[in-house]
């Protein structure tokens, strides 16, 4: 798959779309326009056109899929099985190779991004540990205060504000490389902390490697990880997302594990994909197939290897929850039923329905940056639905949706706490000790 | 020609982003759900109100430009594929419920207002409107109109015809006319709404819509038959209706159809026996008990291997969205998947399903059939490739001589999807000279410059 083109892709892929419209309701930015460009179906005629020789690679067709999400909602909804995720990255790759969206300030920071920090874990981790003295050193304050944050160009300052408070420790401070549950171990787990998920919310990772201790997995988790390339793939750079991809299978051979877990449904959804990325690679493509195979949600490897119910709430009362899917969780990996499922084990937690629990948040990896209208439009119909069940606690599996969703209920200035299920299952676990 | 002044001129009426001329914009429009069909418009135009399209159809007709009035573009027989120079008048936008009358039990809509929406906005006041096309959640109810789309309910509840009262259509010249009124009895002229039900975007551009509802059914029972034999799903069908029952849906799906749809939705349909029953009994509660055991119990005495009922509302509901699916499901196991919509009286059934296997078999085609046993209407679809002109060949071959059986046994080449252009080579035949003229020359009358959907229907 890296390497390929639209025109040069297996064209069968492109056929697949017979043009039913069964995705149009699906689709988040349809909804908004009613226009079939903004449509699956639409936006795979264009890159039908492209492969057809019809239409050029041009700054339209970028803008296009640059305002697609990408949440995979259509693929769910697709009865003909058309492989989006395939199409999309191959545009998008297109795109890129093609230089289709202009600007150097573009360049720039998608060079210091996708090309040095995302590729260098240590220096991301600098990176960020910089940006956090920023924010807690009095600097941030400083700087909004006085209108510095003014010098910045208009597309920063606009989400100047949206920067995740940073952690003090990283995953590697929190949990050690390796950690054997009480008892005998029954399964052994790879546990991956990615890279928003290490930087901004390490404590959902230290409550991962909690839960999978609790239910007798012994967890290995390297001090140092690379990022797993899904920021690359989805944004067109499949060169790079494949040599990411190959460290992620140095360091964790997957003949080593019964699983190889993730907590964030962006990264699981491209996690399992790299047995296509590598398939023209004779060195690890039997290597990639196999760790598709050992990838897991962390949600439904519990669930798969029977998890304990705590005997203990996570909560000091009885508590309303509502469960917001992660678009790349529900439709990129298929992981629904086993989050409500966690959660309904939980004492003293009442599930409530999320409606539209399905319908992208507009979180969607960097969207807010570069689509902030439509981000904030979808932002605003999933805090109203949140808002809306009487819940005061959402929970939800991925750090991008989490920051969106506490961002929206913060502007809507609405107290619902926002919590990963596996941080709920860790906190239950850990009262059953405080409470016995 | 399609020139700069005509799109400034449509940009005068609907403003500007209303009016699509750029490549990237208009490709998406150069298709509906029609397989192997393809016509890029020259723009597409989105009006707001009924005075919108008004003057749209005005300006175009002055202009000479062709109009091919759109909806959701989920249309199965290319009536929505717009013809070389047209514009597309697509009314996506004009998606508002009017009014929702229950004491007179209908309710007015615009145009682009989803076949779905119209039932929840029905049920929110108890009542229900049936009709159910396999694209219902995106097929707008103007859409329905213009095709007089069926479903999986028209056994029992009929059609999209049953349920229109009245009809506001801009004609071809411009004018503003209303047919029908909320009166369940009214003979007042000529019944010219009926001439606009399924008239296929050919004689006016329907703008306002006003269906009748009915009460919404109180219990449901959904149960599948498995067979291993086509022809015992045939006669469990015949015997059931002969039973004096009339269940709301009997559909038909064999093997190849209930493995991809099974394929697709995971709901439990059988993929290992030759044909599938999906059938449902809906009404008072008593009622429906009492006709599902009938219903049970008639297919096993009919040989059906086994019968499961659906366990609960969403095991049912789950079970009719998988089979709304079948046709899309079926394009997982081939690039091209051409949907037919062939309709024969109940009792030749079982011949035509034989007919269907026996000429695929012949031609060396992959046929999936699936369809309305309850009411006679098949959808065999050929899985095939449209870039094999050896294999298209046989393709077309195959169609033929089942339209000419469909023909021979009293049947009509199109039971729900229309004729636009995937049909018309066989139209002439099904209605006889006589009928087909008179029916060309109501077109010629009412559009005479022959710009409403040109080349749909007939040519």
């Amino acid at each position: 798959m890296a390497g390929a083109t639209l025109r040069t892709i297996d064209y069968s892929v492109l056929q697949q779309c017979m043009h039913c419209g069964m995705c149009l309701p699906t689709c988040p930015t349809y909804d908004q326009t009613k226009q079939e460009r903004n449509s699956p179906r639409g936006r795979i005629a264009l890159m039908r056109a492209v492969a057809d020789g019809v239409l050029e690679v041009s700054q339209e067709f970028a803008e296009e899929m640059s305002y697609c999400l990408g949440c995979l909602a259509c693929q769910t909804a697709c009865p003909a099985g058309v492989n989006y995720t395939e199409l999309f990255e191959t545009a998008r790759s297109d795109i890129e190779r093609q230089d289709a969206h202009h600007g150097v300030a573009r360049k720039f920071w998608r060079g210091l991004t996708l090309g040095f920090l995302f590729m260098h874990p240590t220096a991301l981790r600098l990176a960020g540990k910089a940006l956090g003295l920023y924010q807690r050193s009095g600097l941030e304050a400083f700087v909004r205060r006085t209108g510095i944050v003014r010098l910045l160009p208009p597309a920063l300052r606009r989400v100047e504000p949206q920067t995740p408070r940073i952690a003090k420790r990283f995953s590697n401070a929190l949990i050690a490389p390796h950690e054997a549950p009480v008892g005998q171990a029954r399964h052994r787990v790879a546990l991956l902390t990615g890279c928003v998920q290490d930087l901004v919310f390490p404590s959902v990772n230290r409550d991962t490697a909690d839960v999978l201790l609790a239910n007798g997995c012994a967890v290995d988790t390297p001090a140092v990880q690379p990022c797993c390339g899904s920021l690359h793939a989805h944004n067109g750079d499949l060169t790079h997302a494949a040599v990411l991809a190959r460290r992620m299978i140095d360091l964790f051979p997957p003949d080593r594990y019964d699983a190889i877990v993730s907590n964030a449904g962006g990264c699981g959804s491209h996690l399992r994909r790299y047995g296509p990325l590598l398939q023209n690679d004779p060195t690890y493509r039997d290597r990639a197939a196999l760790w598709d195979r050992k990838v897991r949600d962390v949600q439904e490897w519990l669930i798969e290897i029977g998890c304990r119910p705590p005997r203990a709430s996570p909560f000091a009362e009885e508590t309303s929850v509502t469960y917001h899917e992660s678009c790349h969780l529900v439709h990129g990996q298929k992981v629904s039923r086993e989050p409500r499922a966690l959660l309904r084990l939980l004492p003293g937690l009442s599930l409530i329905e999320l409606p539209e629990s399905t319908w992208c948040c507009g979180s969607a990896g960097v969207y807010a940056l570069t689509q902030p209208e439509q981000a904030e439009r979808l932002l605003g119909r999933k805090t109203a639905n949140i808002v809306g069940t009487g819940a005061t606690c959402v929970a939800t599996a991925n750090p991008g949706c989490h920051l969106q969703i506490a961002r929206g209920l913060d502007a809507a200035a609405a107290p619902i706490s926002v919590v990963h299920p596996v941080s709920l299952l860790a906190r239950a676990y850990r009262r059953e000790h405080s409470t016995s | 020609m399609f020139t700069r002044a005509i799109a400034d001129g449509f940009t005068s009426i609907v403003g500007a982003g209303s009016v699509l001329t750029k490549l990237e914009d208009i490709i998406p429009y150069s298709f509906d759900g029609t397989a192997a069909l393809r016509q890029m418009p020259s723009a597409v135009v989105f009006p707001h109100t009924t005075e919108d399209v008004s003057r749209c159809v005005t300006f175009a007709v002055a202009q000479g430009v062709p109009i091919v009035t759109r909806g959701s573009g989920t249309g199965l027989s290319g009536g929505s594929v717009p013809t070389d120079g047209s514009v597309v008048l697509c009314l996506a936008q004009m998606n508002r419920i009017l009014d929702i009358d229950p004491r007179n039990l209908v309710l007015r809509t615009q145009p682009g207002v989803t076949t779905l929406a119209i039932d929840e906005a029905a049920s929110r006041h108890g009542l229900f409107y049936p009709p159910d096309p396999g694209s219902m959640r995106i097929s707008s109810i103007g859409g329905n109109v213009a095709e007089n789309s069926g479903g999986l309910r028209g056994l029992k509840y009929g059609v999209t015809r049953d349920y229109v009262m009245a009809l506001e259509v801009v004609m071809p010249d411009g004018r503003v006319a209303r047919f029908g009124s909320a009166c369940v009895k009214d003979v007042a002229g000529y019944s010219m709404k009926d001439l606009f039900i399924g008239s296929e975007g050919s004689l006016g551009v329907i703008t306002e819509i006003l269906l009748k509802l009915v009460p919404r059914p109180l219990a449901r029972q959904t149960m599948l038959a498995l067979y291993e034999r086509i022809e015992d799903a045939a006669s469990t069908v015949s015997a059931i209706i002969e039973a004096r029952i009339i269940p709301c849906t009997l559909e038909f799906l064999d093997q190849m159809t209930a493995t991809c749809v099974e394929e697709f939705a995971h709901v439990g349909l059988p993929t290992d026996c030759a044909a599938v029953l999906l059938m449902e009994t809906d009404g008072h509660p008593a009622a429906v008990a009492d006709e599902a055991a009938q219903m049970a119990s008639i297919a096993r005495a009919n040989g059906a291997r086994d019968v499961r009922m659906a366990k609960n509302e969403a095991e049912a509901l789950a079970l009719a969205a998988a089979r709304r699916n079948a046709f899309s499901a079926l394009a997982r196991r081939r690039p091209t998947t051409i949907l037919e919509d062939f309709t024969v009286p109940r009792s030749e059934l079982a011949r035509m399903v034989t007919f269907i296997a026996d000429t695929a078999r012949a031609a060396n085609l992959q046929i999936g059939t699936f369809g309305h046993m309850g009411d006679g209407n098949l959808h065999p679809t050929f899985l095939t490739d449209e870039r094999d002109g050896h294999e298209m060949a046989r393709v077309h071959r195959a169609l033929d001589s089942i339209a000419r059986k469909t023909l021979e046994l009293g049947g009509t080449i199109t039971g729900e999807h229309g004729v636009g252009l995937a049909k018309k080579e066989w139209l002439r035949q099904q209605m006889g000279d006589s009928s087909f003229e008179v029916m060309k020359q109501i077109k010629r009358t009412l559009d005479p410059a022959g710009l409403l959907n040109p080349g749909k229907i007939f040519d």
